[in-house]
């Protein structure tokens, strides 16, 4: 289960909107294949009788009461953004995906 | 790819003919909590572009999430009253996308454990006839920025140089509701969504969890249609045992009236398709309010393979049994059944209550019956003239009157004057343009204008007797025991009288004269 095929590659880099090369596509198959059998050995632990679990403290219901706390401030907020306009974070257009 | 031209479409009773609709609605409510769902930001609508963000919400690293308490309540409220099981526990999962309304990359939503599921809501057509919508769940998460798109046309996407965002929006909590394919509405498939929509939105605003706007984006609808063969009546069982056919799903059809012909449109679209031996493609449609037809959006495909996965910061959610029964006593009375019991006690015949219903005044009429009006007049005065200016406004009428200062008070207090009888009915008419236009109270407006039936008996009389002795010919009339010849003098009184008179009082006073 751990081999993962060229399409593959290529499909999770059209997900996550990186653009790969073919010589960077052939690269990544073996690396990320690497990773994933060594990642894999965890596979060999004996987990019968263990539940699944998705964080590592015992704990449910962490909640806060809904009270406002202060923002950043559009100043601050906007600092980080590479571009700017209208106090809005300006990003590249966007074809044929709303 | 999206292009504007219009598609085939078949006549709609020919179309009832050849096919068996189904559909399924996604509705999504913003919550109309003070904070949004992971963070302290607050949720104001219209504030300044980027005002309302903090690390959380921008996805900065490091920034750890914590859900929104009254949120969780809200969701589980919300579960309770569509007849939901609540989970005993349930998780966040991501949802990673890559597009810039979301600074995280991807939206913290509910996966395969949703915090409720498997309910249902009873939906009454206009005719009374009942529909049961099932609900598959409702599950929390939270909404996305705003975009704007700049140098395309009317700032659509499609030819825009570039999009500026706002993140105020971004973290807002949304609860998602989503039914079971609704089958065997047959031809009333458009009138049972729009229905369906419309009892869900009473029920969120009788919850008080969201404003439920849906022209402010507060209630949005997604509509998945697809059609199958007909093969009988709706509901015969051999028609529910057809196989469901590829649906569509019309986005952000954002009235009720357009979740209505949203849902005919694409029946008649599909009709065509599959009449002419065509198939339907499984995609995402535009709804256009102004030419009332779909376009194509974008088909399902890469872009759907969203990789869920459990949200690492957040731990699970775990509402006690007590909780769930202690939030259940919350709930209010289900809108259907307090409709239904407002109406036996104002007396109010079947008609009556769809028009004040379809007004949207139930709430004022209640309030002014509460301030002492009788059930008719609160009916009489709110549907009339405030009624009529709401709609010229094209407003509700809550939200017309609230604009100009009219309230229930206000109401019961013109109702109290007529009933004292210091006012006449076309008096309290005038009274109530007084108030309408921000002359003040129905007693100071009366005052201001001079508006007060005459209670001089001895002048009433003498105008009675005038206007006898100028109709001898009426006047014999009504002693013949023609009384409904009155109503002429009775007129005639109130011209002598300047209208300032009790129009009852001249009734009794001529035919007590002339019998």
């Amino acid at each position: 289960m751990s081999s993962l095929s060229r399409d593959d590659v290529a499909h999770l880099a059209g997900l996550a909107r990186i653009e790969l090369s073919n010589a960077e596509l052939d690269r990544m198959v073996g690396e990320l294949g690497v990773i994933l059998e060594s990642v894999a050995k965890v596979q060999q632990a004996p987990t019968e009788g263990v539940a699944p679990m998705s964080h590592p403290m015992p704990l449910t219901n962490v909640t806060r009461p809904d009270v406002v706390r202060p923002s950043l401030g559009a100043e601050a907020v906007l600092a980080g953004a590479p571009e700017a306009e209208q106090q809005r974070f300006s990003v590249p257009r966007i074809l044929d995906e709303d | 790819m999206s292009t504007a031209t219009a598609d085939a479409v078949m006549d709609y009773d020919e179309a009832m003919g050849k096919f068996d609709p189904v559909m399924g609605l996604e509705v999504h409510v913003e919550l109309h909590t003070a904070t949004k769902m992971f963070c302290g930001c607050p949720t104001e609508f219209g504030a300044e572009p980027n005002s309302q963000v903090c690390p959380v919400c921008l996805g900065l690293p490091g920034a750890l999430p914590v859900v929104n308490e009254k949120a969780v309540e809200s969701a589980i409220r919300i579960g309770l009253a569509l007849n939901c099981e609540i989970a005993e526990w349930c998780r966040f999962a991501r949802k990673n996308y890559f597009y810039p309304d979301m600074p995280k990359n991807f939206q913290t939503s509910q996966y395969d454990e949703p915090i409720a599921f498997e309910g249902h809501l009873d939906v009454e057509l206009e005719d009374g006839t009942v529909y049961r919508v099932e609900i598959e769940r409702a599950h929390m998460e939270e909404d996305t920025g705003k975009s704007l798109h700049i140098g395309g046309a009317t700032g659509r996407i499609h030819g825009a140089d570039h999009s500026l965002v706002d993140y105020n929006r971004a973290g807002i909590p949304l609860i998602e509701i989503v039914t079971k394919p609704m089958v065997g509405a047959g031809e009333r498939a458009p009138e049972v969504a729009k229905a369906y929509v419309s009892a869900l939105r009473d029920l969120l605003r009788a919850l008080d969890v969201s404003d439920v706007k849906m022209e402010q984006g507060s209630m949005r609808c997604d509509a998945n249609v697809s059609l199958r063969p007909r093969v009988g009546a709706p509901l015969d069982e051999a028609q529910l045992a057809v196989p469901l056919g590829t649906r569509t799903e019309t986005k952000n059809v954002n009235s009720l009236r357009s979740v209505e012909r949203a849902v005919r449109y694409e029946i008649s679209r599909h009709a065509a398709i599959l009449d002419g031996g065509g198939s339907i493609l499984q995609e995402t449609r535009h709804w256009h309010e102004d030419t009332g037809i779909t376009t194509s959006g974008r088909v399902k495909s890469d872009a759907e393979d969203y990789r869920y996965f459990p949200e690492p910061d957040l731990v699970p959610v775990a509402p006690t049994r007590e909780t769930v029964e202690a939030l259940r006593g919350t709930l209010p009375e289900p809108p259907g059944l307090r409709r239904k019991r407002l109406q036996s006690d104002w007396g109010y015949s079947d008609l009556e209550m769809r028009d004040v219903v379809n007004a949207g005044a139930v709430e004022l009429i209640e309030e002014t019956v509460a301030a002492g009006a009788s059930a008719g007049a609160a009916k009489k005065w709110w549907l009339g003239e405030p009624s009529r200016r709401a709609n010229g406004e094209g407003q509700d009428i809550v939200t017309y009157a609230a604009g100009l200062g009219l309230t229930p008070a206000h109401i019961a207090e013109l109702d109290g004057l007529v009933t004292a009888g210091r006012l006449n009915d076309s008096m309290a008419r005038q009274v109530l343009d007084g108030v309408l236009a921000g002359e003040g109270t129905p007693t100071a407006v009366a005052d201001a204008r001079g508006l007060e039936l005459v209670q001089d008996d001895g002048a009433l009389e003498a105008a009675v007797d005038k206007v006898i002795e100028a109709n001898p010919d009426v006047a014999a009339k009504i002693r013949d025991g023609k009384v409904a010849a009155a109503g002429a003098l009775i007129g005639q009184v109130m011209k002598e009288m300047k209208g300032q008179a009790d129009a009852g009082k001249a009734r009794e006073l001529i035919l007590a004269k002339l019998q």
